[in-house]
């Protein structure tokens, strides 16, 4: 199928295209110079034409989002979607069904997803699902941090055989990246212990998060990953954690020379000031002011929108916390020798002073860091928010009065402390495509994704708004409006969605890292770890290992290690 | 002969995947590491088998093509007002996938035979939550080891060896190191293997976790006995549940089909969560059939519910009682049944049974059973993990890639072609 984009308004951040009228065109699934012969010509004129969106850490596969779709029939009952020629049915509402998560990703002109979190046990639950999620593209991050080979290693600075050992899972069970949840305080969980500090010991590993954090950052390097560690920090959610959060920045900052060493992921859910809820304020002003002058650091959002949520992370003492607060209803899921996982439903409200905070702080972060290219538009979905709700974010950084209209309405006592009312700011939609699709695949080292350059994968969102005439300041419902529903979503050169309808149900590529590694490096680690592996699991090693032919559409991503 | 190591057992939800299977000429001749129950499916599988589609034609069946027994089939399950498509414990996530997808297509009702077993456990789930977590969980830290309402050492034969009781972890090695308690009605095999055997008085269940929920929060009974239970021994269960360093309760359907059914595992659910205030604490359930739990977690990411949809009205509708099929049988509203991998007729009520009996069933099963007698349409199939691939799911969640390790007999396919076949017919491709 060949089609031509013309006379959209094209912002192409990694192209540095910033709103020129320009012809976009698109031959077998990708972008090219130009096209001749049968065409299918889309007219943009007076619109928007990005890259599709690219969300890099969202909860939407795998055995932990399972169940909390399990555990909230009352939250299908009330968004249902019905089955039509060309779309499957499924329910909402904060954890859609797989299809409905598809379709309502690309109705929003989104085309790549990153899954957050998969224990390596259960990545072929993962897979499965991801299997079942059409329409866009997708991968997911491998938790590694608590995983006990993991631990030996690292405690005895054995790190070539670690990377080894990271490398070999990473292939093994199909993941993109080495992501990191609460280091240490998710294994003390397991005897129902947590961290405290990053300093802090963890028995009987002899070990701290700061040497955990450390090594992954240095393994990521020695297996030279596309994406960098992505860190969910200890502490999570525990007001006074923006010190935990600035010092585990701090301590990966020698290992950097130059480049972006670190992803901190759900910044919100980390910028906490304060002793106790009561006091609790925002830590927006010093993260920025860290991140600002420290280049070798992105963040995403996880933005608190109010309303409908279920929380669920593998930090698993975090939602524990989280049920004692709120007495709801609580899962918790451990995983052998690897990590745990927690569910928590949630509903933050206005009025409540803790949420308003919580609200504040994501914008503050987004407003106050300069660099659009290390700072992301997430929700951390569904945690602070679904990913339904990006373009009330979009509005809201695009917009002053769009945060005033909702702070009119929180709770009095939060906004007399925010700093958010006197912050001006507004995102253009040059940073709107920067914060939901260039920045995020250039830190998830996509190369052919969240740009329109030549050789791009043909993932396109156009978007029904006039950006020379309108006032996204003043008209903020309109971008909203637009936003929610593109009027064309492009994936691999086909016409999927058409006025934010799903046009074709079609099923994207799942990628994960092939790593190479030193075969003799590769072989002597894994005789060493069988033994252990047997000893700490219930499966055997064999058997963990997921074969190609259990994806859908599998792509690998070629790596070559420094090993 | 070639031997095959690491094969997964598919018969009971603790999926052994240490198996070695010897084969000579597609044959299986010998097979180590598995229980019982596991060596006799592998050593037996193939007697009692169905070889032939067949179609019931006045009062006798006739043997068929494939292509008429499916022609068949798509005819009984488009002329039908409200079908049934039921079983799935017992194949692949790839079957049951096909199976939600012909569900939606002709405004079925699709369930899975947890709702004949752990139906309660879901439904506690789903009010209240739970603690848990994966089998070596418990292998590597468990102190205290609780089974309620089951008795493994001859339903789930290895749990306690590989996972449990005699299982060596990272942190507890030995059987000494862990205390074991079994709560039953009767003195079971494996009550006799534990520390402590607490005999409750039948279908007081929900009574005895509401007292120890009490006495671990530090309530003084003021009984003498609580469910035939002297309170003595109540208060010093409840000791050592607080006490211990990592403990698991672990239950089957003694808890969940005594009366009191989902209230009963919610008791259960409460317990362990308040546990947790004081130690760690996680609960179990001791799921039967191979892939019962497979079953839930497809149809819970397609449909977002865990069994009985009803896909009538266009969209995933849930409601057990109304949309699980003992009781829409009951009710006499289904008009045409789909089984995959299952035997209702033997294991739903028996009034369910009877009126099942007198609608047209198409049956899809490796083997005979009562089902397969009472039906209009029979299309033998092979078995997952024996003579084809498939995804199951260990009873604690875990997945599992099963092996195909002999050929089927000629001219059987697998659950998931058949299902493939009849779900393109179904769309006139």
């Amino acid at each position: 199928m060949k089609i031509l984009i013309k006379n959209g308004y094209v912002y192409d951040p990694l192209n540095k295209i910033d709103g020129e009228i320009m012809d976009i065109a698109i031959e077998n699934g990708k972008i090219v110079e130009s096209i001749s012969g049968e065409v299918i010509e889309i007219d943009a004129k007076n619109m928007i034409v990005m890259p599709g969106g690219v969300d890099l850490h969202s909860h939407i596969a795998g055995s932990k989002v399972n169940s909390g779709r399990l555990l909230r029939p009352e939250d299908h009952y009330k968004d249902i979607e019905k089955k039509t020629n060309i779309r499957r049915s499924g329910v909402g509402h904060t954890i859609p069904s797989t299809y409905t998560t598809g379709y309502r990703y690309s109705e929003m002109g989104y085309t790549t997803v990153m899954e957050a979190a998969t224990p390596p046990l259960k990545t072929r639950h993962t897979h499965e699902e991801l299997n079942d999620i059409p329409m866009i593209d997708k991968g997911c991050l491998t938790v590694l941090d608590n995983n006990w080979i993991v631990l030996d290693y690292l405690s005895k600075n054995e790190l070539e055989k670690c990377a080894a050992y990271i490398g070999w899972i990473l292939n093994a069970v199909k993941g993109y990246g080495i992501k990191i949840v609460n280091p240490g305080g998710v294994e003390l969980w397991g005897w129902g212990k947590n961290v405290k500090t990053i300093d802090d010991q963890v028995p009987p590993f002899n070990i701290t998060p700061r040497e955990i954090i450390r090594g992954l950052c240095k393994i990521n390097k020695m297996l030279n990953l596309p994406h960098t560690i992505h860190l969910h920090t200890n502490n999570l959610g525990t007001p006074g954690n923006y010190r935990t959060l600035i010092e585990s920045m701090k301590c990966v900052s020698d290992l950097s020379n130059g480049s972006i060493i670190l992803h901190v992921t759900h910044v919100q859910f980390c910028g906490y000031k304060g002793y106790s809820w009561i006091t609790l304020s925002s830590g927006a002003e010093e993260i920025a002011k860290f991140v600002n002058e420290n280049k070798y650091v992105t963040l995403d959002l996880g933005q608190i929108v109010f309303g409908d949520a279920t929380t669920m992370t593998a930090d698993g003492p975090f939602q524990y916390i989280l049920y004692s607060l709120s007495k709801n209803k609580w899962i918790n899921s451990d995983v052998e020798a690897e990590t745990s996982a927690g569910i928590v439903p949630y509903r933050f409200k206005k009025k409540n002073y803790v949420n308003a905070i919580q609200w504040s702080i994501g914008l503050e972060i987004a407003l106050l860091i300069k660099d659009p290219w290390r700072v992301f538009l997430t929700t951390d979905h569904p945690n602070a928010g679904l990913f339904t709700s990006y373009p009330k974010l979009i509005a809201w950084l695009m917009s002053k009065k769009a945060r005033e209209k909702i702070l009119e309405k929180v709770n009095k006592r939060a906004k007399s402390k925010m700093i958010l009312p006197s912050l001006e700011r507004e995102y253009t939609f040059y940073e709107i495509a920067i914060v939901t699709r260039a920045g995020t695949a250039r830190a998830l080292g996509l190369k052919n994704k969240g740009h329109l350059g030549i050789g791009a994968d043909a993932d396109v969102a156009i978007y029904d708004v006039n950006p020379k005439e309108i006032n996204p300041s003043k008209e903020y419902k309109k971008v909203r409006k637009a936003f929610r529903k593109a009027a064309y979503t492009i994936k691999d050169g086909k016409i999927v969605c058409k006025n934010g309808e799903i046009a074709e149900n079609i099923f994207g590529k799942t990628y994960w890292v092939n790593v190479d590694i030193p075969k003799d490096l590769l072989v002597s680690t894994i005789s060493e770890v069988k033994g252990k592996f047997e000893e700490y699991y219930t499966v055997k090693m064999e058997n963990y290992a997921i074969h190609e032919n259990e994806l859908l559409k599998s792509a690998p991503l070629k790596i070559n290690s420094n090993l | 002969m070639k031997t095959i190591n690491n094969v997964v057992c598919s018969f009971c939800g603790c999926l052994c995947d240490d198996i070695e299977v010897n084969i000579e000429n597609n044959k299986i001749v010998n097979v180590k590491n598995a229980c019982s129950l596991g060596l006799s499916k592998f050593l037996n599988y193939n007697k009692h088998r169905i070889l032939k589609p067949r179609i019931r034609k006045s009062k006798e069946f006739v043997n068929v093509s494939l292509e008429e027994a499916i022609n068949e089939c798509v005819k009984i399950l488009s002329n039908a007002n409200y079908p049934i498509i039921y079983g799935w414990s017992n194949t692949s996530n790839e079957a049951l996938r096909v199976g939600i997808e012909i569900a939606e297509l002709i405004g079925g009702v699709i369930d899975n035979t947890t709702s004949v077993c752990h139906g309660p456990t879901i439904i506690g789930v789903q009010d209240i939550g739970e603690s848990t977590s994966t089998l070596g969980q418990i292998k590597n830290r468990a102190d205290l080891i609780i089974y309620w309402g089951s008795n493994p050492l001859h339903a789930h034969p290895r749990h306690l060896s590989r996972y449990t009781a005699l299982s060596k972890g990272r942190f507890i090695k030995t059987r000494k190191e862990r205390k074991v308690v079994v709560v039953d009605v009767r003195k079971t095999a494996t009550a006799n293997i534990a520390d402590v055997f607490i005999q409750i008085k039948p279908n007081s269940d929900y009574e005895l976790l509401t007292a120890l929920r009490y006495a671990v929060n530090n309530g003084e009974i003021e009984q003498d006995e609580v469910a035939g239970v002297p309170v003595e021994k109540i208060e010093e269960l409840a000791e050592m549940m607080v006490s211990c360093k990592f403990g698991a309760l672990m239950f089957g359907l003694g808890l969940t089909m005594s009366p009191g059914k989902h209230r009963n595992i919610e008791a259960a659910i409460a317990l362990v969560t308040d546990l947790n205030k004081y130690t760690k604490f996680v609960i179990l359930p001791m799921r039967g059939h191979y892939n019962v739990t497979g079953a839930n977690n497809v149809t819970c990411w397609i449909t977002g519910y865990p069994f009985a949809v009803d896909f009538s009205k266009g969209y995933p509708y849930y409601n057990p009682g109304e949309t699980t099929i003992a009781d829409i049988i009951a009710r006499g509203e289904c008009d045409a049944a789909l089984i995959v991998a299952s035997d209702p007729i033997s294991h739903l009520p028996i009034e369910s049974a009877r009126k099942l009996s007198k609608i047209p069933i198409v049956t899809i099963d490796p083997h005979e059973t009562p089902t397969t007698r009472v039906s209009r349409v029979v299309i033998p199939s092979s078995y997952v993990g024996i003579e084809c691939e498939g995804t199951a799911y260990r009873m604690d969640g875990v997945p599992l890639r099963l092996k195909k390790i002999v050929d089927p007999p000629d001219g059987i396919i697998s659950d998931e072609e058949i299902l493939k076949m009849i779900l393109s017919k179904l769309k006139g491709d």
